[in-house]
């Protein structure tokens, strides 16, 4: 083979890039330890580079990868750890390795499951949740993690350091929930996944280009989760939600960046493949008959999607969607979202009454205010929208949505 | 892996003696500490006296000073406390979530640190 440096130093992070979960899904199984199996992939994918620039890319490299990395790591136990305490680790490893070795094909496990319920524990708090999830199983950088969440990259990479010295100390284990704890564990997850997603769904254009790829990032986190645990129509629920709002991400913004609501959107603009695609897997979500929040919401992007022109959207349908959603997971925001449609089913009085009594809990949130603009305006109570449009404006944090509220203002 | 599990509540958030409730709060403890013990991960728990008994010392200069009170003031207090070992922590959050006081105030999970023997 003859292969140049940049090829393979670009070959080599192709493959950390795609197989990084799994590969340290499988170190950290073998080494309980989350900090030696990041160093330990760390060492083989340097040694790849001289290696492989060397004698060509071997014909598995996610096994070479894996073995190099273990064998690093009984390195670094040796030198680390006092040479007793560390001797029966050494030994099983060097065990797992012998046994590797005398394989074809060795198979490696995949326990990426397991990682991400560690990821998303309960004892983590939530923002390192996020983190830890796109870090190890979704192999961002912490450099990238830092830039999406605009935040400074010494400070995430302390958050990452701190939840594995975490994870080590107080004993959070490598492991898949009991049956007893899956519903709110799965839940974690989602929500963890969910996080990811709408962090990137705020984004404008011209915006860090990496914050729009945390919608790419959590729709495949999604994928690789129905994968790993299928037949979950909660995970399924959540996966078609966020292919459904994905496929409008280019209608939802105007040439002048200014955003665009649903009801003005140009359908036409929507990504047809993606939404054939999350219908498909809200499908196959509602014929497990296991309702839940995920899968209601979905349902509700669902009939937005599937009407032809936003005037034949199906409101009362929607409406009991979101009675439902709310009898589920009673939110203020819930109850804030089934105004709306009640709004458009024709009660606007009745809705703007919901509405306001909300306002307490909903003060700062920026949509509240938005709805209530909307729906003052055409109660024809223009007082109350022109506060409302200011109060949501100072709330915002998008240019795209200011451009649009300051419009919609000037038009009162 | 060995936690403690540390039980903190305000004054007067769980029931007292004399209140309904009480009963069967203490029947929460007994049936709790019942279930450590048949699990295997019971190492050792106590009940602690109120805070007014307490007593904090420090040395500073190489004196002794006494203080009347606990170490901090704050709303909720340290009332007592499980040694319990347990396989992980998700193991010894389901027998922590056991203490009836984790339904009035706050039980704290902390790993003990492994301290290994002098050679």
């Amino acid at each position: 083979m003859n292969q140049t440096a940049p090829d393979i130093a670009s070959a080599v992070s192709a493959i950390i890039r795609d197989d990084r979960g799994r590969l340290m899904a499988a170190l950290i199984r073998s080494l309980g330890n989350f900090d030696l199996a990041e160093d330990a992939l760390q060492d083989a994918a340097e040694r790849a580079l001289t290696h492989w620039a060397r004698s060509g890319l071997p014909e598995r490299p996610d096994a070479w990868l894996l073995q190099v990395a273990r064998r690093s790591a009984i390195d670094r136990l040796r030198k680390t750890k006092r040479h007793k305490a560390a001797e029966p680790e050494v030994a099983r490893l060097m065990e797992e390795d012998e046994a590797d070795r005398a394989e074809e094909t060795p198979e490696i496990p995949d326990e990426r499951l397991r990682l991400i319920f560690t990821c998303c524990h309960p004892a983590l708090e939530e923002k390192t949740r996020v983190a830890l999830t796109l870090r190890t199983v979704g192999g961002l950088t912490t450099k990238e993690i830092a830039h999406a969440f605009l935040d400074k990259e010494a400070a995430m990479g302390q958050r990452l350091s701190r939840a594995k010295t975490k994870i080590a100390a107080a004993g959070i284990p490598f492991k898949v929930p009991e049956r007893r704890d899956w519903d709110d564990r799965l839940n974690a997850v989602l929500s963890v996944i969910y996080l990811i997603f709408n962090e990137g769904w705020t984004a404008g254009p011209g915006e860090e280009p990496l914050r729009i790829g945390l919608c790419q990032e959590a729709i495949w986190l999604g994928r690789l989760l129905t994968s790993l645990a299928p037949n979950e129509p909660e995970i399924e629920g959540l996966l078609a939600l966020m292919l459904l709002g994905h496929a409008r991400h280019e209608a939802r913004f105007d040439a002048s960046g200014a955003m665009v609501p649903l009801d003005h959107q140009n359908r036409a603009d929507w990504d047809q493949a993606l939404i054939d695609d999350g219908l498909a897997v809200l499908d196959r979500a509602v014929a497990r008959r296991l309702p839940g929040p995920f899968q209601i919401q979905a349902a509700i992007s669902a009939l937005h999607i599937q009407s032809e022109r936003a005037e034949t959207t199906d409101w009362p349908q929607i409406l009991l969607l979101y009675n439902r959603l709310f009898a589920l997971s009673p939110s203020p925001i819930v109850a804030l979202n089934r105004a709306v449609a009640l709004a458009e089913t024709g009660a606007l009085t009745c809705a703007l009454r919901e509405l306001k009594a909300l306002e307490s809990m909903l003060a700062e949130y920026q949509p509240y205010h938005a709805t209530l603009a909307d729906l003052a305006r055409r109660d024809d109570d223009t007082e109350t929208a022109r506060h409302a449009y200011l109060s949501a404006i100072r709330l915002s944090q998008n240019p795209g949505e200011i451009a649009w509220l300051e419009e919609r203002l000037a038009t009162l | 892996m060995k936690y403690i599990a540390l039980i903190y509540a305000e004054d007067g958030s769980s029931p007292a003696p004399g209140e309904p409730e009480f009963d069967e709060y203490m029947q929460g403890y007994y049936g709790a500490t019942k279930t450590f013990q048949e699990t295997g991960v019971m190492l050792g728990g106590e009940a602690l006296q109120d805070t007014s008994t307490a007593t904090s010392i420090r040395i500073r200069n190489g004196k002794t000073e006494t203080m009347d009170g606990p170490f901090a003031e704050t709303k909720e207090k340290l009332g007592g406390y499980y040694l319990l070992d347990c396989k992980d922590l998700d193991q010894a959050i389901e027998m922590a979530s056991l203490i009836p006081d984790a339904k009035y105030g706050t039980v704290e999970l902390r790993p003990i640190m492994e301290i290994p023997d002098q050679p």
